[in-house]
């Protein structure tokens, strides 16, 4: 389980997080929704190390990942799909993959998950030698998906998954992440499209200004008035 | 998977055989022409225009590859030249060479080797050399990247720029002269001119072949760092340094790695362009040096090692051989008025340059490389191939 407790952040006198306490039990989805700013891509880049916080404390089955180095938390099994997709252009489909596994040595396994993630996205095996950055929006969002599989993680966070994508693709990308943690794989979600996300998810929290101001289940959320007002529109 | 493996194979034995039978004919032509014929130019232009290959796509690595645009290279150029030479100068001829000077260094690798071993032991001694080299401006490339190697883009040029010209500068200084010979020049050390090869009493001249030789053995070995994990990161920090760094990519490590081995291969490229040229001096490699280089890699295409090593021949080619006529007022037939000689030919060669960047954007090979353009006919399975 992760577990994020009384977490502080701030950008050079700019607090982000003022106190966010969340918990992801292993096997579940889990979604942070809130407005802009109010704090949830600081906490996603908070957990996977990019960001250093000004205290509180960030464990992953019982031991304290806060402070670690990047690699050492990618090698966890805690991995981040970043926001805006932010594929290697210039590199092919295959090669942006095998830059997914960089951190790991085992050849043979590689491949397996290779062929697992492919079959996963059959579109990303036919466009294998294409170079990512001539990828449709939706197609690089599953590469950028495809590609933190493949360091194996047990816990993978996206970041906006839905982010400039057309509604039908956003559907697609949603059963893309239903049939991930369907394999066993904890999902860390963050959203804007709060409907799907509340849909989809087991648990949700919602971020306001830099603290947890609501929690729950996706359902009562979803039927909550405050929250139906505030970020479904209705 | 399994038929890519030995497709991958195939493609490999191919090149090797390529480039070997292109290092026979280097060596065939060594022995055919003469230096004074009236195709020695041509011979002229394979020394230089290997060593600028060898610079440019040394260069490619880190400005093409990792994305880290820096402009120190006639720098690190000059220290391998200057750490060629020094090593190289045999102990007699040191005082005349450091006439003004009392040369601090009397230590010359091939001569001491040979006295060991022979003929083997000088070229030895110069393999030593010229890695000393490489690994001399590695050190320095190591040193100065610790704190330059946090700057980004335009800062990172500058700050590059900056040490090349301090390089030069201390390298001319007179109280360094006892290492340096000061702002004189270095010669009478292991030159290209001066390497034969004799075999039961024949001479076989060798004087293209060795930096042809380097040259092809330092670019093969950036092929390999290219192709290997190590190159695939770079160019994932080239793309976006954010998602590099979310895959566990050790971005400082890896610029770090960048940085000194494109260094340490210039310190070759610098060793062999004295090989070549005969004399070391600081005056020489100034920041023209590297805008050079870098046009060089422009010309051929950003991010293509067959396209650093065409545009280099062909930059040499032009400036050194081809456009030679207009200085003496006749060109591809035509007798040019007097006002035309003399330096007329640097106005042509930089309109030839502008129509290329005009007409070729990208460059003459954009990012794909030389074998890619015969793969195109044939579509799929030339592109499993690649794998």
């Amino acid at each position: 389980m992760l577990k994020i407790d009384n977490l502080h952040v701030s950008y050079g006198g700019i607090r982000a997080l003022q106190g966010v306490s969340l918990e992801v039990p292993d096997g579940k989805i889990v979604t942070l929704i809130g407005a802009n700013g109010a704090g949830k891509s600081t906490t996603l880049r908070t957990i996977s190390g990019l960001v250093k916080a000004d205290s509180g404390s960030i464990t992953y089955d019982g031991q304290e990942i806060l402070g670690m180095p990047i690699n050492k938390i990618l090698e966890k099994g805690i991995a981040l799909v970043p926001e805006g997709r932010r594929v290697f252009t210039n590199l092919s489909v295959l090669e942006n993959l095998r830059i997914g596994a960089y951190l790991r040595n085992d050849k043979a396994q590689i491949e397996k998950d290779l062929q697992w993630v492919y079959e996963l996205f059959p579109r990303l095996k036919e466009r294998s030698w294409q170079m990512a950055g001539t990828l449709s929006g939706g197609e690089q969002q599953m590469l950028a998906v495809a590609r933190a599989l493949m360091s194996k993680p047990k816990v993978i966070m996206m970041d906006e998954p839905s982010l400039g994508l057309a509604p039908l693709v956003v559907k697609g990308i949603f059963d893309i992440i239903r049939q991930i943690n369907d394999q066993g794989v904890t999902v860390l979600l963050i959203e804007q499209n709060a409907n799907m996300a509340l849909k989809v998810a087991d648990f949700a929290y919602v971020l306001e200004t830099g603290r947890i101001t609501l929690t729950g289940t996706g359902r009562e959320l979803l039927v909550n008035e405050d929250v139906k007002k505030a970020y479904l529109g209705s | 998977m399994l038929e890519n493996k030995s497709q991958k194979r195939k493609n490999a034995w191919i090149a090797f055989l390529c480039v070997l039978a292109f290092l026979a004919l280097i060596f065939c032509l060594d022995q055919w022409i003469k230096p004074t014929d009236k195709l020695g130019m041509l011979l002229i232009v394979l020394q230089k225009g290997s060593v600028y290959a060898l610079a440019a796509v040394s260069m490619n690595l880190l400005n093409g590859y990792t994305g880290l645009f820096s402009l120190g290279h006639a720098g690190f150029m000059l220290l391998g030249a200057y750490t060629y030479a020094i090593f190289t100068i045999p102990d007699k001829s040191r005082d005349a060479v450091y006439q003004y000077f009392d040369a601090a260094i009397r230590f010359s690798i091939p001569e001491k080797l040979s006295q060991h071993m022979g003929g083997f032991g000088t070229a030895l001694g110069v393999f030593i050399a010229l890695v000393l080299a490489g690994l001399v401006a590695a050190l320095m490339a190591w040193l100065i990247g610790l704190p330059v190697l946090r700057l980004k883009s335009d800062y990172l040029a500058i700050a590059t720029l900056g040490f090349a010209e301090i390089i030069r500068a201390v390298f001319q200084w007179s109280k360094l002269g006892p290492i340096t010979n000061g702002s004189n020049l270095l010669k009478n050390f292991a030159r290209a001119s001066k390497f034969k090869l004799e075999i039961a009493g024949t001479k076989l001249s060798l004087s293209t072949f060795v930096p042809v030789l380097i040259a092809t053995v330092s670019i093969t070995l950036i092929v390999l760092i290219v192709n290997s994990t190590y190159g695939r990161a770079f160019k994932a920090i080239r793309d976006d340094e954010v998602a590099a760094e979310a895959m566990g990519i050790n971005l400082a490590k890896h610029k770090m790695i960048a940085f000194v081995t494109s260094s340490f291969f210039a310190g070759v490229a610098g060793a062999t362009l004295a090989m070549v040229l005969s004399i070391a001096q600081a005056n020489n490699f100034k920041s023209a040096m590297t805008y050079e280089i870098l046009l060089m890699v422009v010309l051929g295409g950003i991010g293509s090692i067959t396209g650093s090593v065409i545009g280099s021949l062909l930059f040499v080619a032009a400036s050194e051989w081809w456009l030679r006529g207009l200085d003496s007022g006749k060109f591809l037939g035509i007798e040019a008025p007097n006002i035309f000689r003399n330096g007329f030919r640097l106005v042509v060669f930089s309109v030839i340059i502008m129509i290329v960047v005009l007409f070729f954007r990208e460059g003459i090979l954009g990012e794909k490389e030389l074998p890619d353009l015969f793969r195109k006919k044939k579509k799929d399975p030339a592109k499993e191939a690649q794998s």
